[in-house]
């Protein structure tokens, strides 16, 4: 149970972010990048959504409401110009900030609720924002959608900023992630997600912290919205409030690992580019929806906690069953003290 | 004499038309280990779960260290110095066994943005152990754990944070008669250390050995209250646990 920050998981980091840095600068073709700037913010969308459904226990499904009001907000606030096209990036933390500020009274209210009854009230505030980004004419423009002035960006490297920009938000929601784990947050939510009232019962500040992960995972998933309007430069309340965004979050984070700060960049590396080989496999037939499930299915069965808790598991149990060999053989002759070797019992399951 | 350390005033609760706990009425003197006994469905753990703040009362109060607790609520009585264990010992599975004394040691709003374990954090939880004779156990996630070693874990969280008055709901169901004797020698020595208990327990001879004075409920209210022989001689408890 030990988390020290090891050499081996530092150099995962390296890895994993100086690969996906050097992606576009040593070339490829033009569909790879494209590829590469959905599945990373996809990645970042179910980090952040991790922190709250996946570390608090907290399953969200309206967290593409957020998506949708980041969205909004950077095209209301950029319709007009985007000056050299750079300086918009710097309004992303201004947006983080109101969005997360704005979701407080949201998750406070949403969060006296758990569970599945939790799951559907925030289903409920999906729609609502779906509706009101429909007939909010003059704000959102309903139904004929809103558009971003375009950056003037070299043709060449046009997806270069909004991939980089992706990327650095993966990169800071999963420092979040990691920071969360190793702080007394962490602690606090995995007692909220293990037993909430036996948590309140041991004095945890529970209210508090489930409102520190729901701002900090909306206030995330909303500069993720504001890259995605950017980039796609026009938008309309049917995809920036899209339900399948949602589920996309959802589904990654749980084939990958909940509260695992990896699993949700795993599950988004698998399905993306599943769901994108699929679609060009089977066409337009919507038949790459059930390859798409079938993945889902498949692991979820064998795996069921997803796959990074899964396999670490195992191999605990597999080192737990050879430390316990050598114990007893060790221990032979002496007597066992029921209360010293829970190591055995654990080899017995 | 000893003071009163928790006053427990007319709680009423009633589920439907069951009247689970009706006026119920007693004291908790500081520096004593009480009992409260009855038979099943007497009300006691619904009384627990009042006092507690797990369940809202319908009518009644209680007092605690002199102040009326307007609308108990369990991490503020955690922080006033009340805690409390479960039935069913509640620990924190995913957890491990060191986590699990940390996190209910109370830390303030700086901490809460602090090191997940500490080096103090960590001190503290190790003594805790060693004095619960569970030190080995220390990295292991708490689902490991038996059964009794999981309702001793939960006895050693409660008493990170340095309560005044713990309550038992049944701290030796289900467990072996060696870990009994265990849980009863700790009761005993955070007692000494000037820890005041009040106990929900349906082992007579422990309840008998350790608890002075006995509260004995039935239908949710008390029927009577004194010393362990008191209590044993008195008509109305024979009554109540053989039936008339």
């Amino acid at each position: 149970m030990k988390r020290a920050i090891s050499r081996f998981g530092l150099l995962r980091v390296v890895i994993f972010f100086g690969l996906l840095i050097l992606v576009p600068i040593l070339g490829g073709p033009v569909w790879l990048l494209n590829m590469l700037i959905f599945t990373v913010m996809y990645a970042a969308l179910s980090s952040s959504w991790n922190l709250l459904g996946g570390l608090a226990g907290y399953p969200s499904l309206g967290h593409v409401a957020f998506f949708g009001i980041g969205a909004y907000a950077f095209a209301i606030m950029f319709q007009g110009s985007v000056g050299d096209g750079f300086s918009p990036f710097l309004a992303l933390p201004v947006v983080g900030v109101a969005v997360a500020l704005l979701s407080v009274p949201i998750g406070w209210v949403s969060m006296r609720t758990r569970a599945d009854v939790f799951a559907i009230v925030t289903i409920t505030f999906l729609f609502i924002t779906q509706t009101l980004a429909f007939n909010l004419n003059s704000l959102t423009g309903g139904a004929q959608g809103k558009s971003v002035a375009p950056p003037p960006f070299d043709v060449s490297t046009y997806d270069w900023p909004f991939y980089y920009a992706m990327l650095a938000l993966l990169a800071v929601a999963m420092g979040i992630s990691f920071y969360f784990s190793r702080s007394k947050i962490g602690l606090s939510l995995a007692t909220v997600r293990a037993d909430e009232d036996k948590a309140h019962g041991v004095g945890v500040r529970v209210t508090a912290v489930k409102l520190i992960a729901f701002a900090v995972s909306s206030g995330m998933v909303a500069m993720v919205g504001c890259v995605w309007a950017y980039y796609v430069g026009f938008i309309y309340p049917q995809f920036a409030v899209d339900p399948l965004i949602t589920i996309g979050m959802v589904l990654m984070a749980f084939l990958g690992g909940r509260g695992t700060l990896w699993g949700p960049v795993l599950g988004s590396f698998i399905l993306v580019p599943a769901q994108e080989f699929f679609a060009q496999t089977f066409g337009a037939s919507e038949l790459y929806l059930l390859a798409y499930a079938a993945v889902f299915l498949v692991i979820m069965l064998f795996l069921p906690r997803g796959i990074l808790p899964s396999i670490s598991d195992r191999l605990r149990r597999r080192r737990l069953a050879a430390e316990g060999d050598a114990r007893d053989a060790a221990q032979l002759s002496e007597v066992q003290d029921a209360s010293k070797s829970p190591v055995t019992s654990e080899v017995a399951r | 004499m000893s003071e009163v350390l928790l006053e427990v005033d007319h709680l009423t609760k009633r589920f439907g038309g069951v009247t689970a706990v009706d006026e119920c009425s007693f004291t908790v003197n500081e520096g004593s280990i009480t009992a409260l006994i009855g038979p099943n469905g007497s009300g006691k753990t619904t009384a627990f779960n009042m006092i507690t703040g797990y369940l809202k009362a319908d009518s009644g109060q209680i007092h605690f260290r002199g102040n009326t607790i307007a609308r108990p609520r369990p991490a503020d009585l955690y922080r006033r110095g009340l805690s409390r264990t479960f039935q069913q010992a509640r620990i924190f599975p995913e957890l491990s066994v060191e986590e699990n004394l940390v996190v209910a040691a109370g830390y303030s709003w700086r901490q809460l943005f602090g090191r997940r374990v500490s080096a103090t954090d960590k001190e503290l939880a190790r003594q805790m152990l060693a004095e619960f004779r569970l030190e080995p156990l220390l990295e292991l996630p708490a689902s490991d754990l038996s059964y009794g070693q999981r309702k001793l874990l939960e006895f050693a969280a409660v008493l990170m944070s340095n309560p005044k008055l713990v309550l038992l709901d049944e701290p030796t169901a289900g467990v072996n008669p060696v870990m009994i004797d265990a849980m009863e020698r700790h009761i005993r020595e955070r007692n000494a250390a000037g820890v005041t208990f009040l106990i929900v327990e349906h082992d007579m001879q422990l309840v008998m050995r350790l608890c002075d004075p006995v509260i004995v409920l039935d239908q949710g209210a008390p029927i009577a209250f004194g010393t362990p022989a008191e209590v044993q001689s008195n008509p109305k408890v024979l009554e109540a646990y053989l039936g008339g």
